[in-house]
């Protein structure tokens, strides 16, 4: 599978909130952020929990830097965190 | 206190889910006693101090160690797959515009075969919530003051990678042995709660 974001590109995550497992915490959800690094490819753990075998549902998973102004309004720290391709969309701003 | 009744709620659960799990034949009970055996009786903070002992007086090796954590740790004899499943080794270095702290929001995810089990207040649900929200406050509550000049990188390390912090060398490094560099290196260091 071949990424779909580059590092340095813009991704927002997506407004989703499942009833089941997700790796995608509540507080950057919606956020707009900054791809540092590709880390590979993994499981995507949504699927896994619900019973999917894992090598069907691998996708490329990113280093997403947050700046604090987007997270909590504030200045003076960033926050990093892996995110799976399936939750990220391009932001367009 | 209310933290503390809260998270003893969940031993618990843990025990009645691994039951059911081992009856309907998904884990086995043996297998999960041998890995959290290899876990934490290979796992030492020690190991990490001399990670970063080695980095502060090895500039090849530090180098190494940035650009692929999980593979510089096996010039010394270490591993990042004592785990259930291998996973990425990523060290981040402080520095004087930078300093990097290490959370994880979703549970308690840590790099045990270098760092040994993990702190209580690693796994507080107050550490995690205040750490990506609040950190320069939280890192003062640990006795550390940045100045404010000083950005600070939050790693929530909920996924793949594990975190391991390259505090900065102390001033007075020069004419240190490794070992005696290592003897100086802290756990709280290494998640970035201490400077050092």
């Amino acid at each position: 599978m071949t990424e779909r974001f580059a590092a340095d590109t813009r991704v927002r995550v997506r407004l989703a909130d499942p009833l089941g497992h997700t790796r995608a915490p509540r507080y950057v959800r919606g956020r707009a952020g900054v791809v540092v690094a590709v880390h590979g490819e993994h499981p995507l753990p949504d699927a896994v929990v619900a019973g999917a075998d894992p090598q069907d549902v691998r996708e490329p998973v990113y280093a997403v830097r947050f700046g604090s102004d987007e997270l909590w309004g504030v200045d003076g720290h960033s926050v990093t965190i892996e995110l799976w391709e399936s939750y990220l969309e391009p932001a367009d701003d | 206190m209310t933290e503390v009744h809260r998270d003893s709620g969940m031993a618990p659960r843990v025990r009645a889910l691994e039951t059911l799990l081992e009856q309907r034949g998904v884990v086995d009970g043996a297998e999960l006693d041998a890995i959290l055996d290899r876990l934490l009786t290979t796992g030492s903070p020690l190991h990490g101090a001399k990670v970063v002992a080695r980095a502060w007086t090895d500039d090849g090796f530090r180098a190494r160690l940035l650009d692929d954590g999980t593979a510089a740790v096996g010039e010394l004899g270490l591993s990042m797959g004592h785990g259930p499943a291998p996973v990425r080794l990523r060290v981040v270095r402080n520095t004087a515009a930078v300093h990097n702290v290490i959370v994880c929001t979703l549970c308690s995810c840590y790099p045990i075969s270098l760092l040994g089990p993990s702190p209580s207040w690693y796994k507080s649900a107050a550490y995690r919530a205040r750490m990506v929200r609040w950190p320069r406050e939280v890192l003062a509550e640990f006795g550390l003051t940045l100045d404010p000049e000083v950005k600070i990188r939050v790693w929530d390390s909920s996924a793949e990678t594990r975190y391991l912090v390259l505090p900065r060398p102390p001033e007075d490094a020069a004419g240190s042995s490794e070992a005696q560099l290592a003897a100086r290196v802290t756990r709280a260091g290494m998640i970035g709660t201490a400077p050092m």
